[in-house]
């Protein structure tokens, strides 16, 4: 005996992003805490060592913000003009930060005042780093070159001007003391080598560079500039790894996530893309509300902050598991005497007997089991099934047509019943996925009570409506149709025709012809 | 014998197991049933078939057990003949001849050497019209008896064996035709009728359609068309009887069977559910609900422990006395048209085809068993007429069986079309197929054709399915991975859409490589590129659609064979893009062997159907079979054979790869044989079947091939020539204690020595070391006794022994097995004077 099959009830594909595990991790972020700056952000730093302040860079102050505070818990200020891209040595006690007059300053982090001035470039130092060595800055600026600076002797090393337009961007490699790479506005990203006089590798991005990353290997180089994000390896003389075009607008920060498995891009576009390092697909993305200029992570990717041409510092905190520990869970008492014995395991000499699984049934799946039709589909049209499952009530409705007794189960219902029904058809009958059914359930509904039209003005009310609204969907499906044909005349007039097929035919249907003939 | 060999039309498999109501065994454990010309008898407990009773010559329509003798069986046959067998052994002990056709047999207990048969009045099946008449079963010895002494005693009848019924003792015979119930006395000699009314004020149809009579009360029940029950008493009375009505069933009630005792009675009909009246009251009643299909017969077994139902779906179940079911028997289950057509499971090379309403089901035509039926629509089923049902209409495999791919439809209006195609993936852990995805309404109009494409010799072949509708359109689908957070998963989804000028698509068809995809659009067959999916070329026959397609293999691959609803067979040279040749046939059915070139196809012009097995680059067809069928084949397929099987004739090597199997009007399974009935039938036989069971369990197979093994070693490590041995086979004693029942044979510790003498004496050519390697199987105790007693026993032999081994008769009687015993003692002796 085959036992009762519940009603199948349909599963339709969602909508939307699909639930992988990146995004489970990257929406795993508390809602974010705005600050307002002074101006637009420029850059975002982390301090290397706990507990990971970072300093923020807009308009003509840099400000240190702890991990949780809201407001900023040091400031450096003593800029006549904007300061460019405060940046953090290794060991978190110093801090070194370009100007728009064209100084590159250095403050001890305790300190207020600058430990150090660099003087030297004619106009602004956009971008300023320590060398792995700790002892050396480099610094790249509008006039179009790139200087090393000496800290202990505040003096400059050597002065490269290779660019031809801006040096807006760049980065140091944490392997190797000498090397660092520049990115201009020239489309170009150079690496230099301290120890040489030129330039080691000079790499074609095709577009103004706005930011360019090294990977922690060394071996990889990232750059943006345009709508693109390309990677290069740099091992193999700069050659294209591949370029990522998944912004639509230019591309101004870029960032690695702390294992180095992720690679995030922000750009003017209002988005932070997320990709994955090893198959370079998008993985997951972040809107926000303005043009995102400066994009940074907390070691562990603890802290997500992104800087935005209008001032506005957005930080997000990550959620903690114990969070959700913290909330005991209500378990019924029933539960124990449900899973009574369950984990028993039987010992050696126990004579075992299997007892039948016995499925639960749904209530609808009861009735219907004992061929009470009207009361299954009472049963469906509750509250909670009929609002957030309506699936469930179209499949209900489907399997009772099926059995051939929908006309049965509708038949027979008093004012209130038959409006419940109404407004259920009236909300869901447009939808493509329960539209086939629901038109069958209408015309059996307008079948049945037509005798009665008139007698209930509440009724009668929501029949209109309900009239309303299937005209609307034929006007609307109507427009779309129209939509469809126009689209396809253009689609016509673009493709060329293939004359080949036809030529082929005509072949076949004369060879034919001479068979038969022939025969 | 190549002269003789001949090309011969058989019946295989899926023989009708619901002709006519089981019987059981007197202790519930065989249940018996007529199937075809053969009576099965069945295991109640394991669901195995233990033996077949054939002698019959045409249908069986009744069994019963003797009354007399409750391990003896009667059947009756359309042949003329009731046959006495002895059902344990599956021996035939008498054969009665009547001369008429009989359509039931009854035997009281009462009456020893007289039966009641049901036969058409002057033997005329078509003059409609039925007698039941005495036939005096006599014990003339002679296993052939002339019984032409019938008395009739009710004439009129309906010719179902459920129309008649015999009542407490045999004192009456209660019969229903069309609104009468009749029951005549054997006492008084005297019949009296009861009519019923056609038509009664609400409506009611009360055509009678069975009886049945209270084992101890005078009591008969009838069911009847409207699905009421009635229950006739008093009816000694021509005048007083009275009858009372119990109404469940909503359809005809289709057959009613009284338990042992007659407290219960027991009712089924078409909306498959058992129903149980306790007490024989309207308010005690017991259900046993989705039985499946349609309740045909029910029996219940003498020892009231078990009753069965026979159903529609060529089943029987089995059901203990508390409602509960508790073994199925399932025959192939054929449907009123199989519109999956014949399909074949790469897996399993079993037979695929619809099976019970939403079920396709996997039969083995090697065992004659279905292997299961794999739910497909998961709905449940209402028995109810006119509902329209969701129908399988399509069911295709991939070519490792790694993905079955099904199609399913419903349609109630001509508006209304649901359609699902659902793709199903083999899951090894569940050694079943498991749903992967869903598709709803893949086509906007009825699903024509579906294909997979053969990606064997592809690298990182990507599963591909075709489907071809009435809407115009191929789609093309594949696989995707949609593995998500929490699981593997893959899905498929739609690749490419294909038309031509909004043709109907009728089929699709892969290249043998998978290269070319061939679909016809109504008269246009066009060839795509499987890679780009780009138009390659199109031929155009201008007669008439196309049916079917298919594309030549190995060798033949370069050709591309069509049939048209015209009746021509066209095949077309892809290489040149022209036709090669055609042919008016009136083919109909066209179908490819996988592992050969060969293409059967069979043609219907006239009354029957022609085979024709042909290859695309020969002229000249490889055979033609006449007449294979009345009436046209519905669907033919080749399944490939485990082991080549030897053909003699050159004609009909076609046959020795691959079997090729088809389905006629009337839907059954034939195929097509070279061998002669008699080597066909010979391994189902009984005698060979017990010699042959014992070898063939998995057991032995891994025994055996061990044991040869290390006799193959141990012949090289001697390095002298094989010596060829059978010992088990060749030695009586062996066969013997092989072969008789385990619960008449002495103790194990009484055998041994006379086992092991047994094999030393058969033996004594051979050196020690096989013998000992024989005796290996045995217990350690006999082979240290072995070991010891090797080399004495080559001379030293009892020729008291050997004359025993020579009279040994494949039977051990009671005296023989006194012998035995005696034997054994003087063995001891023997055993101790060493």
């Amino acid at each position: 005996m085959a036992s009762y099959k519940p009603v199948a009830v349909l599963p339709f594909p969602r909508l939307g992003e699909k639930v992988t595990q990146d995004t489970l991790y990257w929406k795993g972020y508390k809602t974010p805490v705005q600050i307002k700056e002074f101006g637009a952000v420029n850059k975002i730093h982390f301090s290397p060592v706990p507990p990971h302040n970072y300093a923020v860079t807009a308009s003509s102050r840099i400000h240190i913000y702890g991990r949780y505070s809201q407001e900023p818990i040091k400031t450096f200020s003593r800029f006549k003009d904007a300061a460019y891209c405060a940046t953090y040595r290794d060991d978190g006690k110093l801090l070194v930060a370009g100007s728009e007059e064209g100084s590159v300053r250095l403050f001890d982090i305790s300190g207020r005042a600058a430990l150090r001035q660099f003087d030297g470039h004619t106009k602004a130092a956009h971008v300023v780093d320590f060398l792995s060595d700790k002892y050396r800055i480099f610094s790249g600026a509008d006039d179009y070159t790139s200087k090393l600076w000496d800290i202990p002797s505040s003096s400059e090393i050597v002065s490269y001007s290779e660019h031809t337009d801006y040096v807006r961007c760049g980065c140091t490699s944490k392997l190797n003391a000498d090397l660092f790479v520049t990115g201009s506005y020239d489309h170009t990203v150079k690496l230099f080598d301290a120890r040489t006089e030129k330039s080691a590798l000079t790499i074609e991005h095709g577009h103004p560079v706005e930011s360019v990353l090294l990977f922690p290997s060394g071996g990889l180089l990232v750059s943006a500039g345009g709508r693109y994000v390309k990677v290069w390896d740099i091992l193999k003389g700069g050659h294209l790894l591949v370029s990522l075009k998944n912004h639509h607008k230019t591309v101004t920060c870029l960032c690695l996530s702390s294992s180095g498995q992720r690679l995030l891009s922000g750009s003017l576009d209002r988005h932070v893309k997320i990709y994955s390092t090893t198959s370079y697909k998008v993985v997951h993305s972040f809107d926000y509300a303005a043009s995102i200029l400066s994009l940074a992570l907390a070691p562990e990717d603890e802290t997500i902050i992104v800087g935005m041409t209008n001032g506005v510092l957005n930080v997000r905190h990550r959620k903690h598991e114990e969070n959700k520990e913290r909330i005991p869970k209500k378990r019924h008492p029933a539960y124990r005497t449900f899973v009574k014995g369950r984990n028993y395991m039987p010992k050696q000499e126990d004579f075992f007997v299997s007892k039948p699984v016995r499925n639960h049934l749904k209530k609808y799946d009861k009735l219907l089991k004992s061929f009470q039709v009207s009361k299954a589909l009472d049963a469906v049209l509750e509250v909670p099934i009929r609002v957030y499952t309506p699936e469930i009530t179209v499949a209900v409705m489907q399997e009772l047509s099926r059995r051939g007794t929908l006309k049965n189960a509708l038949a027979g219902r008093d004012e209130k019943q038959l409006g419940i029904l109404l407004t259920f058809l009236t909300r869901h009958v447009v939808e493509p996925r329960f539209a086939p059914v629901l038109i069958n359930v209408a015309e059996m509904i307008i079948d049945i009570y037509l005798s009665v039209a008139g007698q209930s003005a509440v009724v009668d009310k929501q029949f209109m409506r309900l009239q309303e609204v299937v005209e609307k969907e034929i006007d609307y499906q109507g427009e779309l149709l129209e939509t469809l044909g126009m689209m396809d005349a253009l689609f016509a007039t673009m493709t060329s025709k293939k004359v080949t097929s036809l030529e082929n035919k005509s072949n076949g249907i004369s060879k034919v012809v001479e068979q038969v003939a022939s025969s | 014998m190549v002269a003789q060999e001949q090309l011969r039309v058989v019946r295989c498999g899926g023989s009708k197991l619901n002709g006519s109501r089981a019987a059981f065994s007197a202790d519930a454990k065989y249940l018996l049933c007529a199937t075809g010309d053969f009576v099965k008898v069945y295991s109640t407990t394991t669901e195995e078939c233990i033996h077949i009773l054939q002698g019959h010559t045409n249908l069986v329509t009744g069994i019963q057990l003797n009354p007399q003798n409750h391990l003896q069986l009667y059947s009756c046959s359309l042949d003329g003949t009731i046959k006495l067998w002895d059902f344990t052994d599956g021996i035939l002990i008498k054969t009665f001849v009547v001369g008429y056709k009989i359509f039931a047999f009854y035997c009281l207990a009462g009456s020893d050497d007289s039966g009641f048969v049901i036969i058409p009045k002057n033997n005329e099946e078509a003059s409609d019209s039925f007698q039941l008449a005495l036939v005096r079963l006599t014990k003339a010895p002679g296993q052939e008896v002339e019984t032409k002494e019938l008395s009739l005693i009710l004439d009129d009848i309906d010719y179902s064996p459920k129309c008649t019924a015999f009542g407490r003792e045999g004192e009456y015979v209660a019969s229903v035709r069309g609104l009468h119930l009749r029951v005549y006395f054997f006492k008084k000699k005297k019949t009296h009728s009861f009519p019923l009314s056609a038509r009664t004020v609400k409506g009611a149809n009360n055509y009678f359609t069975c009886v049945a009579c209270h084992p101890k009360e005078d009591c008969i029940a009838s069911g009847h068309k409207d699905g009421k029950i009635r229950l006739w008493r008093n009816f000694t009375h021509k005048k007083e009887y009275t009858f009372s009505a119990m109404h469940w069933h909503h359809s005809a009630v289709m057959d009613l069977a009284f338990t042992v005792e007659g407290t219960n009675l027991l009712s089924g009909g078409f909306e498959s559910v058992l129903v149980q009246w306790r007490d024989v009251s309207e308010s005690k009643k017991e259900f046993l609900p989705r039985l499946g299909s349609t309740i045909e017969h029910i029996s219940v077994s003498p020892d009231g422990t078990l009753c069965c139902t026979s159903h529609t779906e060529n089943k029987i179940t089995i059901i203990q006395s508390n409602l509960r079911v508790s073994a199925v028997i399932q025959g192939l289950v054929k449907g009123s048209s199989v519109k999956t057509g014949l399909v074949v499971d790469p897996r399993t090379k079993a037979l695929v085809l619809n099976g019970k309403p939403g079920h396709l089901q996997f039969f083995c035509l090697q065992s004659d068993k279905q292997l299961y039926s794999l739910d497909i629509v998961q709905q449940e089923y209402i028995n109810q007429a006119g509902l329209s049902q969701t129908d399988l209409v399509k069911a295709a495999f991939s070519a490792q069986g790694n993905w079955l791919a099904t199609v399913e439809q419903r349609q109630e209006k001509e508006s209304d079309l649901e359609l699902q195609m659902k793709l199903w993936v083999y899951d090894e852990q569940m050694q079943s197929f498991k749903l992967s995805t869903r598709v709803n309404m893949p086509h906007e109009d009825h699903v024509t054709a579906l294909c997979f494409r053969d990606t064997d010799g592809v690298e990182d072949g990507i599963p591909t399915l075709v489907t071809a509708a009435k809407d115009g359109r191929f789609k093309v689908w594949v696989t995707v991975d949609e593995s998500d957070t929490d699981k593997q998963s893959v899905g498929w989804i739609c690749d490419f859409v294909g038309s031509y000028h909004n043709y109907q698509a009728d089929n699709c068809c892969f290249s043998e490589d998978g290269s070319l995809l061939a679909v016809s659009f109504e008269e246009i067959v066009t060839v795509w590129d499987s890679e780009t999916w780009d138009l390659k070329c199109t031929f155009c026959h201008p007669p008439g659609k196309t049916w079917s397609l298919c594309f030549g293999r190995l060798s033949c691959s370069k050709y591309l064979l069509g049939t048209t609803d015209h009746g021509f067979l066209c095949c077309w040279n892809l290489l040149n893009c022209a036709l090669e040749w055609s042919t008016q046939l009136g083919v109909i059915v066209l179908q490819p062997d996988p592992l050969s070139e060969n293409i059967a196809a069979v043609s219907c012009i006239s009354e029957g159907s022609d085979l024709f097995v042909f290859r695309p680059n020969e002229p000249r067809p490889l055979c033609i079979q006449k007449n294979v069928c009345r009436g046209k084949v519905q669907c033919a397929v080749f399944i490939p054979r485990n082991v080549p099987e030897t053909v003699g004739s050159e004609k009909y090597q076609w046959l020795s790869r691959s079997q090729l199997y088809f389905l006629t009007e009337t839907q059954e399974l034939m195929t097509f044989s070279t061998k002669s009935p008699e080597m066909r039938l010979t391994p189902s036989s009984k005698q060979l079947a017990s010699e042959e069971s014992l070898p063939m369990t998995p057991f032995y197979v891994l025994l055996g091939k061990h044991r040869e093994q290390q006799q193959l070693k141990m012949d090289a490590d001697l390095g002298k020539p094989v010596v060829h041995s059978h010992s088990t086979q060749s030695s009586p004693a062996v066969k013997e204690l092989l072969h008789t029942p385990a619960h008449v044979l002495p103790s194990a510790t009484f055998l041994c020595s006379i086992f092991i003498n047994s094999l030393l004496i058969s033996k004594e050519n051979k050196s020690n070391g096989e013998v000992a390697n024989e005796v290996e199987m045995e217990s350690e105790k006999a082979e240290d006794e072995s070991d010891e007693d090797i080399d004495h026993t080559a001379m030293e032999e009892d020729p008291k022994l050997t004359e025993f081994w020579g009279e040994m008769t494949p039977k051990l009687s009671k005296s023989q097995e006194k012998e035995l015993r005696k034997i054994r003692k003087t063995d001891f002796s023997w055993i101790s004077a060493l």
